[in-house]
């Protein structure tokens, strides 16, 4: 019918407007009750005794000690899974392989474990009572209540997200460009640097963004591995956590706003970094 | 560069991709690999390129045995189906990427390159898009482009694989006969695939007819048309009806027409079948001398500069389809219903032990 007037087949596809009110309020009032007002509260109650009250409970040396122990864990862990993920994304999506749907599976794995039993995994192997605890301990080897069980534990937990990432992204893109490059001579490495990598960046960054976010925010496997040793073994999540349970609720709010903020600025940069992949994906229509 | 195949096989699992395929190819020549889908063609092509390895046989190029060489020593082009093109770089670095990854001792200066790909985009007519990324640019474009880059290089032969699939039918006719031009100027040994016989008739000066992993038949566009070896080819390229019948001492029976098939001189009462292409089946008014067959207008598709026309023939022999000319069409004046008379010219006759 091409008589019809645009407006008539607009109606005939789309919900009666008081549904569409309905649904769209609906998820207004949910996002508000579970994400806006925590949100709110977790900056007024940080702010709650002034500026210089949040600042000093900040400048705590125990929290100046988890914050840096968090970015140290961050800084190792998120480039070893940048490796890792780049590697396995790699030979999952341009060779094949017996194997292969395991190694997926086994990607997932740290998905689909809750995270204490994550934690409890190196403990079992690197505790006292452990497979390796006995060896470790004679040669005065510390891993368990230390900064390398933190360590282990978070990229334990997290080396899925730079490799699930790659996968979809790096299958949907195929193997030709590389071919294309080699039988124009370009060696492996020529391959991977001019060709593969300009078109996984985003993706690349969207990962370890997300990657990074885990990292720093990781909570469970963490405090199963960590021992709470103040000043030595907390991460911030765990300092949050000992602040709030002997009742200095300011300063438990003032590290967790950290926290917030860090959710904040992952927000934007993975908005921004989706923004940048849908163009590209755009482009290659 | 010549290249000669010698018995290549392949599988993957427990396919069989290719089975002891040998395969001349002469210096300077554009040769069409031409086969369905699954009959080895791409295979091979990516064989001969080195981006598959062979698990038997030898492919020597110009003489040098290069089975055992890297993909990037073998000094081959390549232009895949969807173009392949580097997405995030301009038609310039894409024309250039084979010159800038050159070693060190063997790169050319950024002034000779710059001169190279305005050499080669001007071969291909696309000076102008220099600056341009793959996304901006139309299939045909692509696909051109795809081309100067794997000529930047000067490779020694090239290999197109279903070259024109991914475009439409208007750019697709242009663009072949374009790649023939081409081809006649700058006379690099060439081999494409295709699964679209027209495309591999019109441009090839040889075409190697492939079917499950085998050659059935290499020959000139007019040989393999006209003097197919099996059926196989001759079904492939081409639309053609069945007449089952018997051969006896190189007398053919097809139910009504009585044939004579020399080459089947010492058959004896075997099961034969009879192969003739549409545009062999002429449409009389009156019985025939030469042995024609009564037959039942079905269907007229008159759409077109060949009039198609489906038929089913008496005592039950099935339907049969004839193309005739417009103007033979109109001559006759033929409605749906009529009882005419068909008249096979040009009939191959293939002892039935060979199954399509």
């Amino acid at each position: 019918m091409p008589d019809t007037p645009r407006r008539n087949m607009h109606k005939d596809i789309t919900e009666p407007a008081p549904v569409r009110w309905l649904l769209t309020g609906l998820a207004i009032l949910f996002l508000g009750l579970f994400i806006f007002i925590p949100l709110l509260a977790v900056f007024t109650q940080a702010l709650e005794k002034g500026y210089a009250v949040y600042l000093a409970s900040l400048g705590e040396p125990d929290t100046l000690a988890s914050i840096r122990l968090t970015l140290i864990t961050a800084a190792i862990a998120v480039p070893l899974n940048l490796v890792f993920g780049l590697a396995a994304a790699w030979a999952i999506t341009k060779f094949r392989f017996p194997g292969k749907n395991f190694l997926i599976t086994m990607i997932d794995l740290p998905f689909s474990v809750s995270p204490v039993i994550s934690g409890l995994i190196f403990v079992l192997i690197f505790g006292l009572q452990g497979w390796l605890g006995p060896w470790l301990d004679e040669h005065n080897i510390k891993i368990i209540f230390a900064v390398p069980g933190i360590i282990l534990a978070t990229i334990f937990v997290t080396f899925p997200f730079v490799a699930r990432e790659l996968i979809p992204l790096m299958e949907t893109q195929g193997r030709e460009e590389e071919e294309t490059a080699l039988v124009l001579g370009a060696n492996g490495l020529q391959s991977f640097f001019r060709v593969t990598l300009p078109n996984i960046r985003w993706g690349i960054i969207y990962g370890v963004i997300i990657c990074n976010a885990r990292a720093m925010g990781e909570f469970g496997a963490v405090s199963v591995v960590s021992g709470h040793i103040r000043g030595a073994t907390n991460t911030i999540p765990l300092q949050v956590e000992i602040l709030y349970n002997e009742y200095n609720f300011t300063a438990a709010f003032a590290v967790a706003s950290l926290l917030a903020m860090l959710a904040l600025v992952t927000l934007v940069v993975k908005s921004l970094v989706e923004w940048k992949i849908r163009e590209q994906m755009v482009y290659e229509e | 560069m010549s290249i000669e195949i010698n018995n290549i096989s392949k599988q993957f699992g427990n396919f069989i991709a290719l089975k002891e395929v040998s395969l001349q190819i002469s210096s300077g020549e554009l040769v069409a690999l031409l086969g369905p889908s699954g009959s080895g063609k791409t295979t091979l092509l990516r064989i001969i390129s080195g981006l598959e390895t062979a698990d038997a046989g030898t492919i020597h190029i110009n003489g040098v045995d290069t089975t055992g060489h890297h993909v990037r020593e073998r000094k081959v082009g390549f232009v895949f189906q969807h173009y392949a093109l580097f997405r995030h770089m301009t038609v310039f670095e894409n024309v250039a990427f084979g010159l800038r990854v050159k070693p060190h001792r063997t790169r050319p200066s950024k002034a000779e390159i710059r001169e190279r790909v305005a050499g080669l985009l001007k071969l291909v007519q696309l000076e102008a898009l220099s600056n341009r990324y793959p996304f901006q640019l139309s299939g045909g474009q692509r696909q051109r482009i795809a081309l100067a880059r794997a000529l930047a290089v000067e490779p020694e032969i090239l290999l197109l694989d279903e070259p024109f699939g991914a475009l439409d039918a208007q750019v697709r006719a242009e663009l072949r006969r374009w790649l023939r031009r081409l081809h006649d100027e700058i006379h690099v040994t060439s081999v494409f695939v295709t699964h679209d016989q027209e495309e591999a008739l019109e441009v090839a000066d040889r075409i190697v007819v492939m079917n499950k992993g085998k050659v059935e038949q290499v020959g000139t566009p007019a040989e393999v048309y006209d003097n197919p070896a099996n059926p196989f080819v001759l079904n492939f390229l081409g639309n053609v009806n069945l007449f089952r019948g018997r051969v006896h001492k190189g007398l053919v029976n097809l139910g009504g027409i009585n044939l004579t098939a020399p080459e089947h001189s010492s058959a004896d009462d075997t099961p034969a079948v009879a192969y003739v292409r549409s545009h062999d089946l002429v449409i009389e008014r009156e019985i025939s001398d030469n042995g024609s067959i009564a037959a039942e207008i079905k269907h007229i598709h008159a759409v077109g500069p060949v009039v198609r026309v489906t038929l089913t023939l008496n005592g039950n022999h099935g339907d049969v389809e004839a193309e005739l000319t417009r103007d033979t069409f109109q001559n006759l004046a033929l409605e749906r219903g009529e009882m005419v008379f068909v008249r096979p010219r040009n009939v191959r006759v293939f002892v039935e032990d060979y199954q399509i």
